[in-house]
């Protein structure tokens, strides 16, 4: 498998491409810490990766998608997936009050996103092939008190991937939307742990079945569908009163 | 338990591998192997200590630091480099056994020392310096460690070797964690042709038959073993199942197919009635005669050496209460050796051990200060928490342990005194000057 995995210093991320990586794929990994991202590199080498490229820039940087995707493209002689992983959750009580904070958050989550994912589906087209993979959230499926700026910019991707699969169908391309439930991984560190938090690993694997087998969208684990199902059909004038 | 990322709470109940004692401590996660240690440890209040932990598969309190800071080194799980033509493997200190081992077995390697169980980590097995079924031959595990870096709590780093800041290197190798976190360590690992391990058993009726087979064994075995029934007395006195394999030499059998790694899992905490002596009796006898002594046959090399690790938290057979581990290593002496006169003492003791294990370390020296192993014969007794019974049994074999001249495992310990501890370590004194001035351990509270 040639990937290209976009915000590959994320933990979910990293978990996916070790195992790619012990599978002899290809990586080309694109993330704005350069100094993990080194190690993260030396990693997959150790692993089994044939090869692993890298580029250092943030994510919010439209300029430099042509560039990635161009590097990524020559550096593995083709891509077959690109992954979409990179996301920040932000602090509910500061974002209400600074809307700067809060313009960040829906650019890193929503539009720096759905953008890649409009570029990655760009260049995909020509080639007739290829799965696009990105991480959204359960977050994205109601809005509540607690997390409405990430969540609602998870819930514009989801839509705006939904879009894209369409788009993107009869040219062969796959748009698959991944919907983690918690995860233990450095952006949950602060979170008290329940028995609801999942490993990277296991996430991991659930993605990349979901990849190979081209699917739509996928909860993970998939006992989120059942309760996000649940959640979506509680009525608003219920839903407004609880503490969620 | 594994141990989930950064978190102030004080509502961490970390248990060691023997279930006691219960600990509570704060836990926080080094990131990365470039983390700067105040980084790691933001928002502590200063007066706390620090303890560095793996996979708490210590069985007693070594790994806790009860009312203090332990600092997982679960994130610390990559691979740095692995030399295909010398075998140098360099890895960061939160990557366990069985990582390595499914990385490097299909490119021909193996790791130099392997314990009971591959759920250990790097930095763990450097910490205690853990020795293997090969300990006659290879040593410990610290014999093969070419070079660690070791980050102190004043934020300093320092790359040890044997030619390199020598004396922290030997500090930090079976240094219990207390001289600071390693990060990385280089490991000389060695070479095999397949996953198989040729093994031939055999069944002993008196303990003088362990001492002619591991005589006879060790130097033609790699690997060397006894399993005991260490409820037997008399003219059956410590009689049991020896077991002795070499790596396969031969390529052309990667083919055969290994039975799947199913993990099963041990769903609850047994209740006390389960293990009693009765029980242990039972299963020890019957262990010893569905063993009967055969031929070579090819095992695989998990169930090999990690026979315990196909069910999960096995642990929970002891119930709540928990268990001790008694590990000690008298001088061999052969027939004459003090083992025999603690193997009585044990057995006549209306204690059970539920798993005994002997074996006779070599020669090779580690290098670390502080390490256990000594030549001798080694004894592993699994004990039931029966509370001061228990106690005062295992005070007891400590008196003869310490008469003998031996020593007992701090790894596996949850009860030694501080005089036992004085006896069996004098080189402690010498161990201080490197011993980090903020970190420390409930075992090392409890035995200074
Ligand atoms: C089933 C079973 C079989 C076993 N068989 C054997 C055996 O055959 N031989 C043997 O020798 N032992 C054996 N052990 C004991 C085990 O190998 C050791 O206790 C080992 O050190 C546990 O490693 P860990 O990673 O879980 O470390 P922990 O138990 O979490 O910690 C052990 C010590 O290492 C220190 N430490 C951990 N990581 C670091 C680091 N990065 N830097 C500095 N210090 C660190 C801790 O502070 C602590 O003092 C066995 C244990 C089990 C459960
Ligand atoms: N953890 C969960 O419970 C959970 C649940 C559902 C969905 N998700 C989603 O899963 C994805 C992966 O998250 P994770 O859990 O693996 O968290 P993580 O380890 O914190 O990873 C998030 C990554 O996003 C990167 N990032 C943020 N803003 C960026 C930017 N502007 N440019 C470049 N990189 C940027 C971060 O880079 P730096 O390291 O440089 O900051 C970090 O590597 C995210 O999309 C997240 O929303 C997570």
């Amino acid at each position: 498998m040639k990937i290209l995995i976009l915000g590959a210093t994320s933990a979910i991320a990293e978990a996916v491409a070790r195992k790619i990586a012990s599978q002899h794929g290809e990586l080309f990994l694109v993330a704005r810490n350069g100094q993990t991202l080194e190690m993260i590199s030396q990693d997959l080498i150790v692993r089994g990766a044939t090869r692993v490229g890298q580029a250092v820039g943030d994510l919010t940087f439209q300029e430099k998608y042509t560039e990635w995707f161009e590097a990524a493209d020559h550096f593995m002689k083709g891509i077959d997936v690109v992954l979409i992983a990179h996301g920040t959750l932000g602090e509910q009580r500061e974002l209400e009050k600074d809307p700067d904070l809060a313009f960040d958050i829906f650019n890193v989550n929503f539009i720096s996103a759905a953008l890649l994912s409009q570029a990655a589906a760009n260049y995909f087209e020509k080639g007739r092939r290829g799965v696009i993979a990105v991480l959204g959230s359960v977050a994205g499926d109601r809005g509540r008190q607690s997390n409405y700026f990430y969540g609602s910019a998870k819930a514009g991707l989801d839509q705006f991937l939904e879009g894209l699969r369409n788009r993107m169908f009869l040219s062969g391309v796959s748009v698959v939307t991944i919907k983690p439930g918690f995860v233990s991984t450095p952006m949950t560190a602060h979170l008290r742990k329940n028995f609801l938090f999942a490993n990277p690993e296991v996430i991991a694997s659930g993605i990349l079945k979901a990849i190979v087998k081209k699917r739509d969208i996928v909860y993970l684990p998939w006992f989120w569908k059942y309760i996000m199902c649940v959640i979506k059909m509680i009525p608003e004038f219920i839903f407004k009163r609880l503490k969620l | 338990m594994t141990l989930k990322y950064p978190s102030l709470d004080w509502d961490h109940t970390i248990e060691s591998w023997g279930k006691y004692p219960k600990s509570k401590s704060i836990v926080c996660s080094l990131g990365s192997r470039k983390q700067e240690f105040s980084q790691s440890v933001q928002g502590v209040e200063p007066e706390l200590s620090y303890l560095a932990y793996g996979r708490g598969r210590s069985y007693g309190d070594s790994c806790l630091n009860d009312g203090n800071v332990l600092l997982s080194t679960e994130k610390l799980s990559r691979f740095i480099s692995l030399d295909a033509q010398t075998g140098i493997l360099k890895v960061e200190a939160g990557v366990t056994l069985k990582e390595v081992l499914d990385h490097i077995v299909p490119q021909g390697w193996f790791l130099p020392v392997v314990p009971g169980t591959q759920f250990v980590t790097i930095g763990g097995a450097i910490a205690n310096d853990i020795h293997g079924k090969n300990h006659h031959v290879a040593g410990t595990f610290g014999c093969h460690v070419k070079s660690l870096e070791l980050l102190r709590s004043d934020g300093s780093r320092r790359v040890c070797s044997l030619t390199q800041n020598q004396d922290w290197f030997k500090a930090t190798v079976g240094g219990l964690g207390l001289t600071g976190i390693i990060i990385w360590a280089e490991i000389q690992l060695k070479k095999i042709a397949c996953p198989w391990i040729s093994r031939e058993t055999l069944r002993f009726s008196h303990l003088d038959r362990f001492f002619e087979y591991t005589l006879d064994s060790d130097s033609k075995f790699e690997y060397t073993v006894g399993w005991m029934d260490c409820l037997s007395q008399g003219a059956q006195l410590g009689r049991g199942v020896f077991f002795r394999g070499n790596h396969l030499l031969l390529k052309d059998v990667s083919e055969i197919k290994v039975k799947s790694d199913k993990i099963k899992t041990f769903p609850f905490n047994a209740p006390e009635f389960v293990l009693n002596r009765f029980s242990m009796k039972v299963f020890n006898t019957v262990y010893y005669h569905t063993h009967p002594s055969k031929k070579a046959e090819l095992v695989h090399y998990r169930p090999f050496f990690f026979p315990l690790d196909g069910i999960n938290h096995w642990n929970r057979l002891y119930g709540k209460r928990g268990f001790f581990q008694y590990q000690c290593v008298v001088p061999f002496e052969g027939t004459q050796s003090p083992i025999y006169d603690i193997i009585e003492t044990f057995a006549r003791s209306g204690l059970g051990s539920f798993l005994t294990v002997i074996k006779t370390f070599g020669q090779k020296p580690s290098p670390g200060l502080l390490s256990f192993p000594r030549p001798g014969v080694t004894l592993t007794l699994d004990v039931p928490n029966e509370g001061k019974k228990t106690l005062r049994v295992l005070e007891r074999l400590d008196e003869k342990v310490v008469e003998a001249g031996g020593r007992v495992y701090p790894a596996k310990d949850a009860r030694m005194s501080k005089e036992s501890f004085q006896n069996y370590f004098p080189e402690r004194a010498e161990f201080e000057k490197f011993k980090d001035p903020h970190f420390s351990s409930s075992f090392w509270r409890r035995v200074t």
